[in-house]
């Protein structure tokens, strides 16, 4: 087939090579058995030099891109599980404190609630002592004064009655028995 | 500065008033850089080994980082390389199977791209595959590998029928359609690989060769009217540069599409 191809050529360009000045020329067509070894040579290097060191490693590369995209992925996926897990424990965490702190709240006003009630308590009975003490003294001191009293009033009363009769009271003995018999009578009356 | 000198080919025609010599075949006839015993190294199989080099560092280097944040260079070597693997291998051999011809549609289409390429990379402006005998090997590999994987999958004889006996069709038709199946299939498709690459690499340089050195031929021995024709030449050489770069890549595109073309109906279970 080719060699039909290239001595069809060939003829064709015998004929015109009549305008194409006198260097000796072949087809272009023709098979030039270095060109086409050389050809075949370089290229099986080349070939066997890609399949060897230049397509393993792009390949490679692409699968490593695929496979990192998609681990990227799915780390991202348990990342965001886990920050939601986080979420949601710091969320209880927080209720609890509330609670906690409600309680707490709780308790301070019942223990301050009670401890107003001891320091009124405690008020009220150091009134009633007061009070109790005061009336005590005004009791001693009333006592006080109605023995004075008694005293002062017998030597006032005698003193007087022995102007008014003119003599001498001042036999003690007698004068403050009947003083005494007097005030006990007034006692008696009362 | 010369356009001719731009694009970097010897003017046949070297001024002051020769007969104009046009651009031919001859052109493509480069002479021997060096030579090893009998062997005459020429410039494109220098570009050969020069392409398959800095393919290699620019993957190489770019694959071999790894970073899960890549750099600019990883960068550009995935985005390129991902190109190929998904745009080519695994829309269309299908993501099933496409994992163990990633090597290979990457090999092809960079080594095609690159020695495109140099068609339009100054010094070095001469396309690799407008050697049609490159061109040949690479179609030859194509053909190995996308028959040996159908031989591989469905055996000789299952390979035979699933490329040459169309599904669904009995009777005399067969007759006509399984030679012609045969022959599209299995004879012409790396032909017309071959051709292809060549054709476009051929003919785009040649162009650029006619209208530049042209339009120096017209400029050193034209009136004025013809010297501003010559100008217009170069600037038509400049433009027809930009769509050359163009089909550079497309060449380099459909050659690599077509691989994996027929490496998924080779791998079909029915057409």
């Amino acid at each position: 087939m080719l060699s039909y191809l290239i001595s069809l050529s060939e003829t064709a360009t015998e004929a015109a090579t009549g305008a194409v000045v006198e260097t000796e020329e072949h087809s272009p067509l023709m098979v030039e058995w270095v060109e086409v070894a050389i050809a075949l040579i370089v290229f099986g290097i080349l070939f066997f030099a890609i399949k060897k060191f230049v397509v393993p490693n792009f390949e490679k590369t692409f699968e490593e891109r695929t496979t990192a995209i998609e681990g990227g992925l799915q780390a991202a996926e348990s990342k965001q599980a886990e920050a939601d897990a986080k979420l949601a424990e710091l969320e209880g965490q927080l209720a609890d404190a509330r609670h906690e702190a409600a309680r707490i709240r709780e308790e301070a006003r019942e223990q301050g609630a009670q401890i107003i009630s001891e320091l009124r308590e405690q008020a009220q009975t150091e009134a009633a002592r007061i009070v109790e003490h005061g009336k005590a003294q005004i009791e001693a001191e009333r006592q006080q004064a109605v023995t004075s009293l008694r005293a002062e009033v017998g030597t006032l009363a005698t003193t007087l009655a022995g102007r008014i009769v003119g003599e001498s009271l001042d036999d003690d003995d007698r004068s403050s028995r009947v003083v005494d018999r007097f005030l006990a009578e007034l006692e008696g009356a009362n | 500065m010369s356009v001719a000198g731009i694009v970097g080919i010897a003017v046949p025609a070297s001024g002051g008033g020769d007969e104009f010599v046009a651009p031919g075949p001859g052109n493509f006839d480069l002479p021997a850089v060096f030579s090893i015993g009998s062997i005459d190294v020429t410039k494109p199989m220098l570009q050969l080994v020069l392409a398959a080099g800095l393919v290699f560092a620019f993957l190489f280097f770019a694959a071999r980082k790894r970073a899960m944040v890549p750099g600019r260079l990883q960068f550009a070597g995935e985005e390129a390389y991902s190109a190929v693997r998904n745009g080519m291998g695994r829309d269309i051999i299908g993501s099933h199977d496409f994992k163990p011809y990633i090597p290979y549609l990457i090999t092809i289409f960079f080594f095609v791209l690159t020695n495109n390429l140099f068609s339009s990379i100054p010094f070095i402006q001469f396309p690799t595959f407008s050697r049609a005998s490159m061109a040949y090997a690479l179609a030859g590999i194509s053909w190995l590998v996308y028959n040996s994987i159908g031989v591989r999958k469905h055996g000789l004889i299952g390979y035979l029928k699933l490329q040459c006996v169309p599904a669904g069709i009995t009777g005399p038709m067969l007759l006509l359609l399984v030679p012609l199946e045969f022959l599209s299939n299995l004879l012409i498709r790396p032909v017309t690989l071959a051709l292809r690459l060549f054709c476009n690499m051929f003919a785009g340089h040649l162009l650029l060769i006619l209208f530049s050195t042209g339009g120096l031929y017209m400029l050193q021995n034209g009136t004025p009217f013809v010297q501003g024709a010559g100008i217009v030449a170069w600037i038509l050489a400049i433009a027809i540069s930009f769509l050359e770069l163009l089909v550079q890549f497309l060449q380099a595109y459909v050659f690599t599409l077509l691989n994996a073309m027929y490496i998924q109906g080779a791998l079909a279970d029915e057409h």
